[in-house]
């Protein structure tokens, strides 16, 4: 048993909690955001993959929020914690509540995120946690196919017309001051990383950039300039896209608390 | 048919009338879904079962489907267990498996599922028509209309047809 007093064991728990409900969160949103396109795709082929990409996005969020919420102990399943918190306790990375523009900016949220996520699952595959390790495992194999995709699109996109070049550039461009935030580590990532259970974020940096660097210049797209870049979605604070968002996401299981399904 | 102490071999043979809903020619052994099978002290039977793809809404029905077929053969405590790790693959799917897929117009993986998670096209993934057998066909999308499969169709007979995907 820990020697350690009560509110010491509760912030090195409280801190494996937050953990798991970053990846858990951005699963969610970003799958939300994904659904909005339903029926709305360009083509029939992008209604079914963007369907796809949703399903597999919200069943790792599941699978997230479900141990998020054993670890914490309070009784909050995959549920309660999806659809009974509010905006500022959400944990998500600000990327993947940006709002889906056109489908340019779509895939350029994608495209950033996809490469991103294969690079920190795979490390979380290899987290001393067995339950992150085989979640990430799982998930990380879907994030690839997800992969796929997304970089096939910027490729048509940028290489295109110049109409969809612009939109592609646009999109890129649009978002590239969220995507600071996926190599920002805090007292938490500190935390786990010490604990083996995680990863340290800046050290994606390098390999993320390679990446999109040669897909973009392989899609005819420049690589923005970095400047100041987003911060604040790891520890809930939130643009205001999120909140409407968690609005329609959340209205019917708010208005009806007991209801089952 | 109750049996008072069923055997682990029994209790499979139980569970191969259990298909998956969306490929309802495949039992869960076939898919390599079903994991294990544990008879408690107790008489309780726990069954591990291993999600194919992340969202896969198919778990929960094949999970209530296991434990009523159970439950009718009389197992009084059946307790399903999920299994994530080792994570699931094609690579389990069975002889039997892909060769019902196939007779069910599905075409399984034509490769072993890749570690190595190359996102581009694999040299050597030759998806043959589940019909005419020709070799050449064409991926229309990487999506189809559930999360393991492809669309493709084949351009010798013209037909389109689902692919299960290696994973």
């Amino acid at each position: 048993m820990s020697a350690a007093s009560p509110s010491a064991r509760a912030s090195t728990n409280d801190a494996h909690v937050e953990y798991v409900l970053r990846f858990g969160d951005s699963a969610l949103v970003l799958a939300q955001r994904l659904s909005a396109w339903v029926a709305h795709a360009p083509i029939m082929e992008e209604d079914v993959a963007v369907a796809n990409v949703a399903l597999d996005l919200f069943g790792a969020a599941r699978m997230w929020l479900t141990y998020a919420g054993e670890l914490e102990g309070a009784g909050r399943d995959e549920d309660r914690l999806a659809f009974h918190r509010d905006a500022r306790e959400f944990r998500n990375v600000l990327l993947v509540e940006r709002p889906n523009g056109d489908f340019g900016q779509t895939i350029a949220r994608g495209f950033l995120y996809d490469v991103w996520a294969v690079l920190a699952l795979g490390e979380l595959a290899r987290s001393g946690d067995p339950r992150i390790a085989e979640i990430a495992a799982k998930a990380r194999k879907e994030s690839a196919y997800h992969l796929r995709r997304s970089r096939e699109w910027v490729l048509r996109l940028g290489d295109g017309t110049p109409l969809s070049h612009e939109r592609m550039r646009a999109g890129i461009e649009a978002l590239w001051r969220y995507t600071g935030e996926l190599f920002l580590g805090d007292a938490v990532d500190a935390a786990m990383l010490e604990r083996g259970i995680g990863f340290d974020p800046a050290a994606l940096r390098e390999p993320w950039l390679a990446e999109v660097r040669a897909t973009l210049e392989e899609a005819t797209l420049e690589v923005p300039a970095d400047g100041w870049m987003q911060r604040g979605g790891k520890q809930g604070a939130h643009t205001e896209d999120l909140s409407y968002l968690l609005a329609e996401m959340q209205v019917l299981p708010r208005a009806n608390p007991e209801a089952v399904w | 048919m109750v049996v008072a102490h069923p055997t682990p071999a029994m209790i499979r043979g139980w569970l191969d009338d259990v298909l998956d809903p969306e490929l309802p020619v495949l039992s869960i052994a076939d898919l390599g879904v079903l994991r294990d099978v544990r008879i408690g002290a107790d008489a309780s039977v726990t069954v591990a079962l291993t999600p194919t793809y992340s969202g896969c809404p198919a778990l929960a029905a094949m999970a209530r489907d296991v434990t009523q077929t159970l439950q009718a053969h009389g197992v009084a405590e059946v307790r399903i267990e999920t299994q994530l790790a080792p994570a699931w693959t094609t690579d389990w799917i069975s002889a039997r498996g892909r060769a019902r897929l196939r007779e069910f117009g599905i075409e399984p993986p034509a490769r072993d599922a890749d570690a190595g998670l190359a996102y581009g096209p694999v040299v050597g993934e030759i998806v043959r028509c589940p019909r005419c057998r020709s070799g050449s066909t064409r991926e229309l999308s990487h999506f189809g209309s559930t999360a393991c499969k492809a669309l493709y169709r084949c351009e010798r007979c013209g037909e389109p047809f689902d692919y299960v995907k290696p994973h």
